[in-house]
């Protein structure tokens, strides 16, 4: 702990942190916004504040246990990661970011067994050598791939032991929009490409050693056509997730009774729910009033959801479906009906659910296919269900199921123009 | 300790030409793959930097007994480490002829997703060595399975290749080598985990570890008209 030699040393120490703490709130991101300059201008700030603590107290060349007690609550304030290194390129202090990025440690280790890029160590060896400053880009390919713009500066003589500050601007989100677009073609070709040279073999058998073979020519008939039908289904889900994108902006319009339209769309599942030995109940609660919105597509959201949830409930079990109004759309604002619907399967793992809407994104990649399918389907709802300026959640308990719930506003009670903008943030940016 | 962060620098180095490495491979850029086969000079740099070191420290007095632990495990790992980076640049070589012919079906991303457990492992067991993790070391050498599952099914699938077009066979020989590589990179990095054991507990672990690869087993039965094509059965 540093020992301050009288309170009044403390005033001067005080009136420097505050201000440092405002030049780093002013540099929060908000995630489009580049953050570093004014981050780095509140870095410069608890430099600087740091050596007016210097001025206070004996000189100590460890630092570590004299600056950290009091720098952590500034620093940790920084929403980038951020390391404080001396002249021999150890770590006097870490923000609580990079302590969550890069695991803790401990001060006063070598930065690299921290950080081992070979990159980024250049780039503080440049700054260390002279240089006021370098910028060099950091991918961690795992466990998730995230990029970094890592800045090493160099900090002014007056704020030894500091010498340099690092900090990791992430840019993973910038850097991901083209790798999903890259990432999409590659995923739609290798899905077509799979029933298509499954197709191409079996003609070839047929064609050759399976000419004569009565049993098996059935047998791979069968096989064939289920591949064709994944096909053209793939293709209807590509189709119609680009109609949809191609509107995304253009809220809808009509008006659609929505308890009606539900109900129709059950009555078209109820021979797969035979099949599966599932019940679907509805239940309204109170006067549903109608929603603003397509009908051809909200026929696609309410079936690919009640589908999914006879796909994967538990043969046996109900699916339930639970309509009622409510007075505010969560995060959205504004009156809207809630569309619940639930099955009683095995439920989804905690760390699938934010992804479960991305394209071709699936937990169990054999079932999703054995049960026929493509991937898309709830990308198409997300993407439905954002044109409609609803939402949709997803809830879901390991073992005992999952509710997916969409929320669409009520008809003539499109949200107000502050909560559509933050629809539109909530928006941009995802698959 | 001096030399963890020498370690931490060589194994730094070697995660970095390996990413590099699978990425040229899949961007099929020889560029990149030319400053891989460039940068492995700086490996074998601070190998030898760590040898100097490890022998000074080793002759220098009479070291306690869990110093030398330390120091042969670090010179063990050194070398594992500059295995990785010798495979890393050998993935880079292949990457120039590779990018001169079609693209052999998704072979590439297979080999990059492999890639990716591979440098997972690679972080894991030298964070374990840094921050003496036995834990976090044997849960290396059990994804090191993985790898072997992955590159048994690829072996196959570029077999088939090869059977399907012989023209092929250039850049599927290629590939295979590359293949394992990969494959090789996740046992070094395996053999570092049973070095964080051994530098920690003064043995390695004993159970053998599991082995699922069995390309050398993988025969390809060529197509004839009395057996259908190996793909469909």
């Amino acid at each position: 702990m540093p020992k301050l030699s009288s309170v009044r040393g403390m005033a001067p120490l005080l009136a420097w942190l505050a201000v440092a703490f405002l030049g780093v709130l002013a540099g929060i991101p908000d995630g489009k916004l580049r953050v570093p300059a004014t981050a780095l201008a509140g870095i410069g700030l608890v430099g600087a504040a740091v050596s007016a603590l210097r001025g206070t107290k004996r000189s100590d060349r460890t630092a570590d246990a004299g600056i950290a007690p009091l720098l952590g609550p500034v620093i940790d304030a920084i929403p980038d990661p951020l390391l404080l290194l001396d002249a021999g390129r150890r770590v006097l202090a870490a923000n609580a970011a990079a302590r969550e990025l890069l695991g803790p440690r401990g001060t006063g280790r070598d930065l690299s067994l921290w950080l081992r890029h070979p990159e980024v160590l250049d780039a503080v060896a440049a700054v260390m050598g002279g240089e006021r400053r370098r910028t060099v880009t950091l991918t961690l390919p795992v466990p998730v791939q995230r990029s970094f713009e890592v800045h090493a500066v160099r900090l002014d003589e007056p704020a030894r032991p500091i010498h340099a500050v690092l900090v990791l601007h992430d840019i993973t989100l910038a850097e991901g929009a083209e790798r999903i677009r890259t990432d999409f073609v590659a995923n739609v070709s290798h899905e077509l490409r799979s029933p298509l040279s499954s197709l191409v073999g079996f003609i070839e058998t047929l064609k050759g050693a399976a000419r004569d073979d009565e049993a098996a020519r059935m047998r791979f008939l069968d096989i064939m056509e289920a591949e064709a039908d994944r096909m053209a289904r793939l293709i209807d889900d590509l189709l119609s997730l680009s109609r949809v994108e191609a509107n995304e902006h253009v809220p809808p319009q009509g008006e659609v009774a929505s308890l009606a339209l539900v109900e129709e769309v059950a009555a078209t599942l109820a021979e797969r729910a035979r099949e599966r030995n599932v019940r679907i109940e509805i239940s309204a609660r109170g006067n549903v009033p109608p929603v603003q919105g397509d009908r051809d597509e909200l026929t696609e959201v309410f079936h690919n959801l009640i589908d999914n949830a006879l796909k994967y409930g538990r043969p046996g079990m109900p699916v339930h479906i639970s309509i009622r109004r409510v007075d505010r759309i969560p995060e959205l604002g504004g009156a809207g009906v809630a569309f619940a619907v639930r099955d009683h399967g095995e439920g989804i793992a905690p760390e699938h659910i934010p992804r479960l809407t991305e394209r071709f994104y699936r937990v169990d990649k054999g079932r999703s296919r054995s049960l026929g399918g493509t991937g898309l389907g709830l990308a198409i709802v997300k993407h439905i269900v954002n044109r409609h300026r609803g939402r949709l959640s997803i809830e879901s308990t390991l073992g005992e199921g999952s509710t997916f719930t969409v929320y669409l506003p009520v008809a003539g009670e499109a949200p107000a123009g502050e909560a559509a903008r933050a629809f539109h943030k909530s928006v941009i940016g995802t698959s | 300790m001096r030399l963890d962060s020498m370690i931490a620098e060589i194994g730094g180095l070697a995660e970095t030409q390996l990413a590099a490495a699978i990425e040229a491979l899949v961007k099929r850029d020889t560029e990149a793959a030319t400053r891989v086969v460039e940068a492995d000079r700086r490996i074998d740099a601070i190998q030898a930097e760590i040898d100097a070191f490890a022998i000074g420290l080793l002759s220098g007095r009479r070291p306690a007994a869990d110093d030398v632990r330390i120091v042969v495990a670090a010179l063990r790992v050194a070398s594992n480490l500059e295995r990785i980076g010798d495979y890393a640049k050998n993935i880079a070589k292949r990457t120039v002829p590779l990018a001169q012919v079609e693209p052999i079906g998704s072979t590439a991303q297979t080999i990059s997703r492999m890639g990716r457990i591979v440098q997972d492992m690679i972080k894991n067991v030298l964070d374990a060595f840094l921050t003496r993790d036995v834990g976090r070391a044997g849960d290396v050498r059990t994804r090191d399975r993985e790898v072997d599952q992955l590159h048994t099914s690829l072996f196959g699938e570029l077999l088939n290749h090869m059977i399907d077009d012989p023209r092929r066979i250039t850049a599927c020989a290629h590939l295979l080598f590359v293949a394992k590589n990969v494959e090789r990179i996740g046992d070094h990095a395996t053999s570092v985990a049973e070095q964080v054991c051994f530098m920690v507990r003064g043995a390695a672990p004993s159970d053998e570890r599991p082995k699922q690869d069995n390309s050398s087993f993988t025969v390809v039965a060529l197509p004839t008209d009395d057996s259908y094509p190996n793909s469909l059965t």
